[in-house]
């Protein structure tokens, strides 16, 4: 997991982090306008931060100014004058203490506009992270996407927080010095810049080695790292082969590797500081110097003299902040940058208005959209009549074709009429009970979980076909089985169904509907998985359970465990339901997690189920006992099932056997094992041998 | 103390780089500080007396000190440079050198994650500490006692403005400081809870949207996004005091030496370019106090990483390497288990694994072991290389207690395919190369004909010299088990153990698998675990485990005709069969 670094706060002493490194914002004006949204909700809190901003900086410059008019005129006058002095330090401390002011509302302002800002772009992009596509989440690593939330956000927060105001304040700073240094006096001011030349261009000239430097490093620290990881998750297998001395002289390499880089950039990021600030100096000696001589030669008021060498000693370090600001503003532009690319990805594309109702028939045998809470019974799609599908009365011709007709006739069947995946108009049969009164501006049908595959293409990648005219039919309640080779197509056809991803040609209907017309929220509501990977969340036991349900009781959360098996082991945990799981189920093995996994599934009591490789961990023996809660699950519902185990799925109603994703064979057991096909090569293949 | 220790040994050859930074950090400061004092004799002497020559000098010496400081400041940048990066490297290697003494018990102990954890972030954490260390920690403490010194030289009387102001503003940081690494923590738990809940979402994002749980898992993350900022507003708004602090001490004793200062010139006893000086000088002193106070909040946030790479560095690996003590016999691959009791001590329940567990494989044999999940198979195999050690009684190898050999040997003589298929990144050829690095190429090539990997081998871009990448992501799970049985069928060990390793690979190619098993290692003994009856039938002896025991023993015919856990095994197994 990607750990995030506790950030250090204000202050960039000597020796600070290291410099450079930074990516460049692609289109920097565009992504600072977007940022600046964030930030500037309140356009009045953002003027009042910049006029604190002015106060602070003309405190701070007008206060070591007085001390010119101070000692010319008390202290260095050879009067006594006393109560002036006291007076004028007043005023001194007056000015002061407006400027701490000043700026502690400055940052305070900033501190809350950045966090505030932070929230809401951090709140924006996992909005938007729940909206996108699984495509999505295929093409890019979880590392990739967790470092939009740590890296990227942190810098976008250290550069709302610190260094855009830090920039802004060290660029009035310094033309402020320059002004009052240019106006105390101008010969002196030559030698200034003549030393500040010298620090930019010793500036930019470290700065490109240093960035370069840290390229090298960061490249060598994700080498090194890389192998870390890789030879540390490995480390059971480095032992059985006896490969420790190979590894540790591999990791030595690339160990001395970074060492190299590191020290060279370390070396050049913390160079610059001593660099910097003893030009400075010299920039001190030589005013120090020649301020002497123009003392005595032209008369340079001491005051003058005093405060213009404090000056000198300040004016590098507006250069010096900007520079390292800058970088930080930089990167964090093209953190932002990043961020607001995951944020501008098109979402899951979700064109569907159907929705899914819970219904009762009522006393006249009429379907109806349940109003009051409760469970069980129905469920119903509710579809407006705008959805672009048409309720028709249809007759069954023979071979089943359905023809339409003009008015409902006695004892005709209903269909939706749509286009077909050729584009012509054509018609979908529905089952169960339909509800159309030209009334309303909705109709209402029975869930029934009837599945139809039309002539399915699929590709993950365009150009390499997944699935190859896929066609199969379940009927309500029926159990499909999917079989076939590792990488054959079987998790990409139930995908499929809910959505997961869209098919490239070919239609696939849900009890006649197209399911693009469903809403997916609704097409996913009506159909429980148990997947390959059975993940969990943080939380407790019952709490993973009640994932399939939100609202479903402790009780109904237990009865739910019990027939998924899962019942037994929970209650031996040292906290039985309320045992935490943490870290995805570290401490569960994988065959509890698949029994969690199924009573998640059986407390959500989806009309479709999907189970992919369900029981794929459980031992033969122990799926035997759970044999009785599957079966549970399965019953009255349309069961999707993908299994390795062949045990597992012969009692299905149609098995399809897929190869290189397309359909190789389809029927029950015994009608395939008397083809002798593929099916009953795998089936066989368990027992032939020697 | 003990960890400084610890850590300090690791510094070996850059120990005078260690001593050089900080000695080229007090030369740059002591001379940075003669800056301001000179100015005063210019102030004070040439332009209160004319005398150009003196300013003239007065500025070359000035020079020649900023110089000097530039120098020593570059060296000590160096130095420290050098010393901490090298120290981080020596340190980073000495962990990696200790894990891979670490048995598999102490891999449990510790967790990779947090292994590798503490390998990079807590080591980086601890080297950038070092180079600040080496230059801030000490620049600060030095640029304070010698300003001090100066300025008491300077005059006694106005420097005790610094003694009054000094202490309060410390106090005032090292309290802020106090509440806020408090509060920091408080911070960094609700980040960890914020990435957490990213995390998850983005592993388990399946089951996220199949069970419709988008609305839920936002309100979730706007739950641990808000806390977070309040949190980190609870921290910012009370660090941002610091600046405010640091100003008005630095504003007050500005005046106040002004007013004393200045009515001390104005009696004439004190110059005013001394004055000038000790202006200068209170920022310096004033700002070293914050960057000691800093320093040292960083210490104790370095100290918890410095535990923690300590703990590894400090574990003894519970399985030690033994000499070699007496002659080892010629391999033959007889394994024998002699009332072996085992648990593991790291989960700490404290319930046997194993108990009494007694049975002898002999060479060349085809053993299986059959068993519900969870009830010790692995462990039972993983005893015989020796990856755990038996909490009683003993495992034998050719009749030699494996606690008896040193490691090397034996597992060199041992062939394991672990549950967990590992690939490294690199081509199939160096993969397969961990079983037998000074393989012949027609051994390659048989050793993957043997594990029926050599078709899909050659059918990948480049053969052989195919490119995997880590964890073997870019070939499918049966795939990667069978290059981890060419793998360990590359040493021609004596015994072979393949735990629950073929469960991606389909019947048919198993079968093959099997097949060649039975026609090439002939003399290897074969220790299988698995589910599927069809992979242990041909077995020459099948041990059923129960919880933490043999409940039986024998072959395929015999267990099914008086071994009832066996037959419900099978019959889970068989339905259907005798239908077709």
């Amino acid at each position: 997991m990607t750990q995030r670094q506790t950030q250090q706060r204000p202050m960039h002493g000597p020796g600070g982090g290291p410099r450079g490194g930074y990516q460049k914002p692609k289109d920097m004006k565009k992504t600072i306008r977007r940022l600046l949204t964030y930030l500037a909700r309140h356009k009045l809190a953002l003027v009042g931060v910049f006029l604190c901003l002015l106060v602070s900086v003309g405190s701070n410059l007008g206060g070591s100014y007085l001390l010119r008019p101070i000692i010319n005129n008390f202290i260095y006058s050879g009067g006594r004058d006393f109560a002036g002095l006291a007076l004028s330090l007043l005023q001194l401390l007056g000015i002061y203490a407006v400027g701490a002011a000043a700026s502690y509302a400055q940052s305070a302002a900033m501190v809350r506009l950045a966090q505030r800002g932070v929230n809401k772009l951090r709140r924006d992009l996992f909005d938007k992270l729940q909206a996108l596509p699984l495509s999505y989440f295929d093409r890019h690593p979880h590392g990739e996407l967790m470092s939009r939330f740590t890296n990227d956000a942190d810098n976008v927060q250290t550069a709302l927080e610190q260094s855009l105001v830090s920039l802004i304040s060290s660029a009035l700073m310094f033309v402020g010095l320059v002004v009052i240094m240019l106006a105390t006096n101008p010969l002196l001011f030559l030698i200034t810049v003549v030393v500040l030349a010298l620090t930019l261009f010793l500036f930019s000239r470290l700065g490109g080695k240093s960035r370069n430097y840290y390229r090298q490093q960061q490249a060598t620290l994700g080498d090194m790292n890389g192998n870390i990881q890789e030879m540390i998750e490995g480390l059971r297998v480095v032992k059985a082969f006896t490969h420790e001395r190979a590894a540790k002289e591999e990791f030595q390499r690339r160990n001395t590797a970074y060492r190299d880089a590191a020290t060279r950039a370390n070396f050049y990021s913390t160079a610059i500081m001593p660099v910097s600030n003893n030009l400075m100096n010299i920039s001190y000696a030589l005013t120090a110097a020649f301020g002497g001589l123009m003392s005595i030669l032209t008369g340079f008021d001491l005051g003058g003299l005093v405060i213009y060498l404090n000056y000198s000693k300040q004016i590098g370090q507006p250069l010096n902040q900007i520079s390292m600001q800058l970088t930080n503003v930089l990167s964090a532009l093209a953190g932002a940058e990043r961020m607001f690319e995951v944020m501008d990805t098109a979402p899951e594309a979700d064109e569907g208005r159907i929705t899914l109702v819970p219904a009762v028939l009522d006393p006249a045998g009429r379907l109806a959209e349940r109003t009051d809470a409760g469970r069980g019974g129905m469920w119903a799609w509710k579809t407006p009549k705008n959805a672009g599908l048409a309720l028709v009365p249809a007759a069954e011709g023979p071979g089943g074709t359905l023809t339409e007709l003009d008015a409902p006739a006695p004892g005709c069947r209903w269909a939706w009429r749509y286009p077909g995946p050729d584009g012509a108009p054509s018609l979908h049969q529905i089952r169960g009970a339909v509800r159309s009164v030209d009334t309303e501006d909705c109709w209402l049908t029975e869930l029934r979980g009837a599945v139809r595959f039309t002539d399915v293409d699929f590709s993950y990648v365009p150009g390499k076909p997944i699935l190859k005219q896929v066609n199969v039919y379940a009927n309500p309640g029926q159990k499909i089985a999917f079989v076939g080779s590792t990488g054959a197509g079987k998790t990409t056809i139930t995908n499929l169904i809910n959505r997961f991803y869209e098919i490239d040609s070919g239609l696939i209907t849900y009890d006649g509907i197209d399911v693009r017309a469903i809403r997916k929220e609704d097409l996913r509501r009506s159909l429980g998985a148990v997947l390959q990977d059975t993940h969990l969340f943080t939380g407790t036991i019952l709490d993973n359970i009640r994932y399939g349900r939100l609202d479903a009781t402790d009780e109904e959360c237990v009865a739910a465990a019990k027939s998924a098996n899962a019942h037994s082991f929970i209650r031996r945990l040292p906290q039985g339901y309320d045992t935490p799981v943490s870290g995805d189920g570290g401490n569960l093995s994988q065959g509890q997690r698949q029994l969690l996994a199924i009573a998640r599934a059986a407390v959500a009591d989806p009309p479709v189920m999907i189970l992919d490789e369900a029981t794929s961990s459980i031992d033969t023996r122990t799926e035997r006992h759970i044999e009785r809660g599957m079966d549970a699950l399965m019953e009255h519902r349309t069961v999707f099932v993908i299994a390795h185990r062949l045990s597992t799925v012969r009692n299905a109603n149609c098995i399809v056997v897929i190869e290189r994703g397309a359909i190789e064979e389809k029927g029950d057991h015994a009608q395939l094992l008397e083809h002798r096909g593929r099916y009953y090569q795998l089936y066989t293949g368990q027992f032939t041998l020697s | 103390m003990q960890l400084l220790k610890t850590l300090a040994s690791y510094l070996r050859e850059y120990k005078k780089y260690a001593l050089l930074a900080p000695l080229m950090v007090v030369l740059e400061v002591l001379c940075e500080l003669a800056l301001p004092l000179v100015m005063a004799k210019i102030v004070d002497v040439g332009i209160a007396g004319a005398q150009v020559p003196y300013i003239l000098r007065m500025g070359a010496a000035m020079l020649a000190l900023s110089l000097a400081a530039m120098a020593f400041g570059v060296l000590s940048a160096r130095f420290s440079a050098v010393c901490s990066q090298g120290f981080g490297a020596n340190l980073r290697q000495g962990l990696f050198d200790q894990v891979q003494e670490f048995s598999f018990a102490d891999i449990d102990r510790f967790s990779s994650a947090s292994l590798i954890t503490r390998m990079t972030n807590d080591v980086n954490a601890i080297t950038m500490m070092l180079a600040i260390g080496l230059r801030m920690l000490t620049r600060a403490p030095v640029t304070l006692v010698a300003a001090l010194i100066v300025t008491a030289s300077i005059s006694p009387r106005l420097s005790l403005v610094l003694l009054a102001v000094i202490p309060v503003m410390a106090a005032a940081i090292v309290l802020l400081m106090k509440i806020c690494s408090r509060l920091f923590e408080v911070m960094q738990k609700k980040i960890d809870n914020l990435n957490n809940t990213v995390q998850e979402n983005l592993v388990a994002i399946r089951v996220v949207k199949a069970f419709v749980r988008e609305g839920y898992e936002k309100t979730k993350f706007m739950r641990s996004n808000d806390e977070l900022t309040a949190a980190s507003l609870n921290v910012g708004m009370r660090i941002i005091a610091m600046l405010p602090i640091m100003m008005i001490s630095l504003n007050v004793a500005t005046v106040l030496v002004l007013w004393i200062g200045g009515r001390m010139v104005m009696n004439d006893t004190l110059l005013v370019g001394q004055l000038s000086s000790f202006i200068s000088y209170i920022a310096q002193i004033l700002m070293s106090v914050m960057m000691v106070a800093m320093a040292l909040l960083q210490l104790s946030r370095a100290q918890a990483c410095a535990r923690r790479i300590c703990e590894v560095l400090w574990a003894t690996p519970d399985i030690r390497d033994c000499e070699l003590s007496r002659e080892l016999p010629a391999p033959r691959g007889r394994v024998e288990f002699r009332d072996v009791c085992f648990k593991y001590v790291a989960t700490g329940t404290g319930d046997d694994v194993l108990r009494d567990v007694s049975f002898t494989v002999e060479p060349g044999q085809f053993v299986a072991i059959v068993g519900g999940t969870g009830v010790g198979k692995s462990s039972l195999v993983n005893l015989i290389p020796r990856f755990y050690d038996v909490t009683g009684g003993a495992v034998l190898l050719d009749g030699v207690d494996v606690r008896d050999y040193p490691l090397e040997e034996l597992r060199a003589r041992i062939g394991m395919v672990l549950q967990s298929n590992v690939l490294f990144s690199g081509t199939v050829r160096d993969n397969l190369l961990w079983g037998k690095p000074d393989a012949t190429e027609d051994e390659l090539i048989q050793a993957a004909r043997d594990a029926q990997a050599y078709d899909f081998i050659m059918g990948l871009p480049d053969g052989f010299d195919t490119w995997l990448e880590q964890g073997g992501t870019n070939v499918s799970g049966g795939q990667k088990q069978r290059l981890c049985i060419a793998r360990a069928m590359l040493r021609r060990p004596a015994v072979l153990i393949l735990d629950d390793s073929t469960s991606a690979v389909d019947s048919t190619t198993e079968a093959k698998i099997r097949e060649s098993f039975h026609q090439n290692l002939k003399d290897t003994t074969v220790l299988i675990i698995a589910q599927r009856i069809s992979s242990v039938q041909y077995a020459d002896q099948i041990i059923i485990l129960e919880d933490d025991h043999i409940a039986g023993m024998g072959t395929h015919a015999q267990l099914l005709a008086g071994n009832e856990i066996y037959q419900e095994i099978y019959q889970s197994q068989q339905e259907g069969v005798g239908e077709a």
